[in-house]
């Protein structure tokens, strides 16, 4: 995921990396080496902290991250080995000649406790009053290395104020330690590029340009760098006490709708290990909390898809049938807002290129405040819509101007999974004891297509399910409907499916090869967008593009820490789920067909659905004023 | 900022690239040129710069923050640095100090209202045999009494 030999980094600031031989059987492919006076064989150019970690052998870390490249700031992973005359990080030392090394001398122990000593010097605030606590790597390892007083002091006064400009994230960087995570997640992971280090020495912080508020420099609010500070100096911006408030007001009908990703990753703030859904549960423990209405976003995810992928169709047959050359082909899917703020702000030239179709949160904020207002009979004035999402860009989503289609407020809060474990333990619920229940009506039933929105390729797997079946009348060709080839975490993936027999009305797509490619990370998103600037993409129909690593699973807005191996275990109790329900096209979800028969009675893409289902962007272009 | 001018900038760095290559490395090279010419180095014109090499506004932002040669705040024409590390302090800096901000009427850190001077601190600029010494733009003056360094001012433009 990291990407180790980014050109944008200069020379001097890429780590020094050796050649490692792809094959370690080859002479010279090993090297062995005594780690403690225990003698082990490491592949040769693994790094100290890999052989060690290889070995069982427990270093500690702060500034490396799995998905960052390397950077060796913090300091804490030094070890000896024997011939140096100083320590030497573990992180950025290459093993390539047989060295001794010891990571548990009397040097190490005490220079690692002085390091953290040094961090918690500057480190302003007290724990207990933090929401990183127990959760906190500096704490953490405060803890191990019997860091119990400030031996150089404490600092008792904030230096910086708190900048809470941004809908989606609050930066408290009187709690930075300079490890430079997110910059590293800023710049190299998405390639956004809004934090950097600010001026030299003592003086050094993480800013922005021109130490500008976060609302006013481009910030696509996708909150990776939330999941990668390893202190509370980045966090969401909550809003449960809001939330609180209107659950507590008995005037109010709040209604909280879930989205796919946290399901499969709340129990993990319970100690649970990644990998397991709660979704039953968690129904239980919202209606528990006091929401009036726990909904299921897949149901909108389905409507997406139906929005979507008609839209998709008629762009389709606008470019084959009636040679219209206006027609923006291939279409971009439009559910991940960190990915809309992102095109806005990078390529405003290409927004035309965007699906219309609003993301399913906003979809269901429209829904609950005219469709169910109106079935429940309850002014839409009253009603509060939640939504939990595994995302902090949604809280942004939600706060834009346009999305007031119902004439309200579509969507109220949006809720991360993280506060949504602060509220459920806040209520004195323990999740995983929960008894299962369902979803409420009307919205109850959703399909697999909906669920797996949560995975990078859902979108794409969810849109091939119904449109193939739409235009052929037959299941696509998978086995077991796992549409394979949009599974996985690789960047960019690339695949097609042939359309033949068509049925009657779609006689135009007799023969066309639809080709699609799936993007997660803003980094890929910005290599499919010079794909596109070049013409490279000309034979492509639908592209679909996740803000955020992983897709929704990885969100900003998830249980932290987050790394490809927790990613991976997500993405399977996801396609576990979907595989366990028997209802897995979106098409065919009986609630979706009723909304069709009874409100939006004129089909997919028709006008009311346009006003209420359907968006516009804004071009926003990269200039800073 | 105006529009002609803020062309008249995007030109001049366009240029600049140009000489220098559209690489990261030459970022340093860039903003010196800008500096010296304008005396600082603009939001707009760090967007440009940025924008031009392919990289993000705030890197620019980071590097001159970095650097306390470079600056983002408007400047006067001359710059006078005063060196301020022990040689220089123990050869009479504060004499210096005293003098020149008695003839320009400003303290440390200050420009003079006809923009002419700003005058600042610096650190060791390796002059510590020849103290006091102060830079003005890029010359440097060693063996410095009050007396000359006002009349050194004076034959400033």
């Amino acid at each position: 995921m990291a990407k180790e030999n980014n050109p944008r980094i200069p020379v001097s600031q890429q780590p020094f990396k050796v050649q490692k031989p792809e094959d370690t059987t080859t002479i010279g492919g090993t090297i062995s080496i005594e780690i403690n006076e225990k003698k082990v064989t490491v592949p040769f150019g693994a790094t100290i902290l890999e052989a060690c970690k290889e070995n069982q052998i427990h270093v500690p870390t702060l500034c490396h991250h799995p998905d960052l490249c390397v950077a060796g700031v913090c300091r804490i992973c030094v070890v000896e080995v024997d011939g140096m005359r100083t320590l030497q990080t573990s992180c950025t030392f290459p093993i390539t000649s047989p060295i001794k090394i010891h990571t548990s001398t009397p040097m190490v122990r005490k220079a690692r406790r002085h390091i953290i000593d040094l961090l918690l010097s500057e480190h302003y605030g007290e724990c207990y009053s933090c929401f990183r606590n127990e959760n906190c790597e500096l704490q953490t390892l405060a803890k191990e290395y019997g860091v119990d007083n400030y031996t150089f002091g404490h600092i008792t006064t904030p230096k910086f104020q708190v900048d809470r400009s941004s809908a989606s994230v609050v930066r408290d960087m009187n709690k930075c330690i300079l490890c430079k995570r997110c910059v590293r997640t800023c710049i190299d992971l998405q390639e956004v590029g809004c934090l950097e280090a600010i001026d030299r020495g003592h003086e050094t912080h993480v800013g922005t340009f021109l130490d500008k508020p976060l609302s006013d420099v481009i910030c696509i609010n996708c909150g990776q760098c939330i999941n990668r500070c390893p202190t509370g100096a980045l966090r969401a911006n909550d809003p449960s006490d809001q939330i609180w408030n209107a659950i507590d007001d008995p005037t109010k009908h709040v209604v909280i709708q879930t989205a796919p990703s946290p399901r499969a990753a709340i129990g993990e703030e319970f100690g649970i290990e990644p990998g397991q859904s709660f979704t039953g549960e968690l129904n239980t423990a919202l209606k528990r909390i006091g929401f009036d209405k726990v909904f299921d976003t897949n149901y909108t995810a389905d409507l997406t898809i139906m929005e979507e992928g008609t839209e998709l169709l008629n762009r389709l047959k606008k470019a084959l049938v009636d040679k219209d050359e206006s027609v923006k082909l291939p279409q971009f899917t439009s559910c991940s807002p960190g990915w809309i703020k992102f095109i806005e702000h990078f390529y405003p030239e290409y927004l035309d290129y965007l699906s219309t179709a609003k993301s399913p949160q906003q979809m269901f904020g429209a829904i609950t405040k005219t469709f169910y207002a109106k079935e429940a009979k309850i002014n839409p004035e009253d009603i509060v819509t939640v939504a939990l999402m595994p995302c902090s860009a949604k809280k942004f989503e939600c706060n834009r101007p346009e999305m007031n289609s119902s004439g309200f407020k579509d969507v109220d809060y949006g809720l991360t999974t993280r506060e949504m474990a602060k509220m459920i333990k806040e209520a004195g619920i323990y999740l995983p004891e929960m008894p299962k229940s369902h979803f409420d009506d009307p919205f109850g039933d959703a399909s697999g297509a909906g669920l797996i929105f949560g995975a990078t390729g859902g979108v794409m797997e969810a849109a091939l399910r119904t449109v193939y079946e739409l235009v052929t009348g037959r299941e696509v060709p998978f086995k077991n409907l796992n549409i394979t080839p949009c599974r996985g975490f690789e960047g960019i993936k690339q695949a097609s499916v042939k359309l033949e027999n068509c049925v009657e009305a779609y006689k135009f797509l007799e023969g066309v090869e639809v080709k699609f490619i799936v993007a997660h990370g803003t980094a890929n998103a910005t290599k499919v967008m010079e794909m596109l600037r070049k013409g490279e993409l000309n034979d492509v129909h639908f592209v679909e593009i996740m803000a955020c690593p992983g897709g929704c699973l990885g969100g900003g807005g998830q249980p932290i820490p987050t790394s490809e191996e927790i990613r991976t275990k997500r993405a399977q109790a996801i396609y576990a789920e979907d595989e366990s329900l028997e209802l897995r096209k979106s098409h065919e979800n009986p609630h979706v067909k009723l909304l069709y028969e009874k409100f939006l009675t004129e089909g997919p893409c028709s006008k009311l659905s346009h006003q209420l289902l359907h968006t516009h962007y804004t071009k926003r272009g990269k200039f800073i004023l | 900022m105006l529009v002609f001018e803020k062309n008249a900038l995007s030109e001049e760095i366009e240029l600049l690239v140009d000489k220098y290559g559209m690489d990261r490395s030459s970022l340093l090279q860039i903003l010196q040129d800008i500096q010296r010419k304008h005396n600082h180095i603009s939001d707009f014109a760090q967007q440009e710069i940025a924008r031009l090499l392919n990289i993000h506004p705030v890197e620019v932002n980071s590097v001159i923050s970095f650097y306390s040669f470079l600056h983002s705040e408007p400047q006067g024409r001359n710059t006078i640095k005063l060196c301020q590390t022990i040689s220089c302090d123990m050869a009479g800096k504060q004499n210096i100090e005293d003098a020149l901000t008695r003839e320009l009427g400003i303290s440390f850190g200050e420009t003079t209202k006809d923009k002419k001077f700003t005058l600042e601190h610096t650190n060791c600029m390796g002059m510590c045999d020849q103290g006091p010494a102060m830079l003005i733009n890029e010359k440097v003056f060693t063996r410095l009494d009050p007396e000359k360094a006002v009349n050194i001012l004076k034959e400033v433009e």
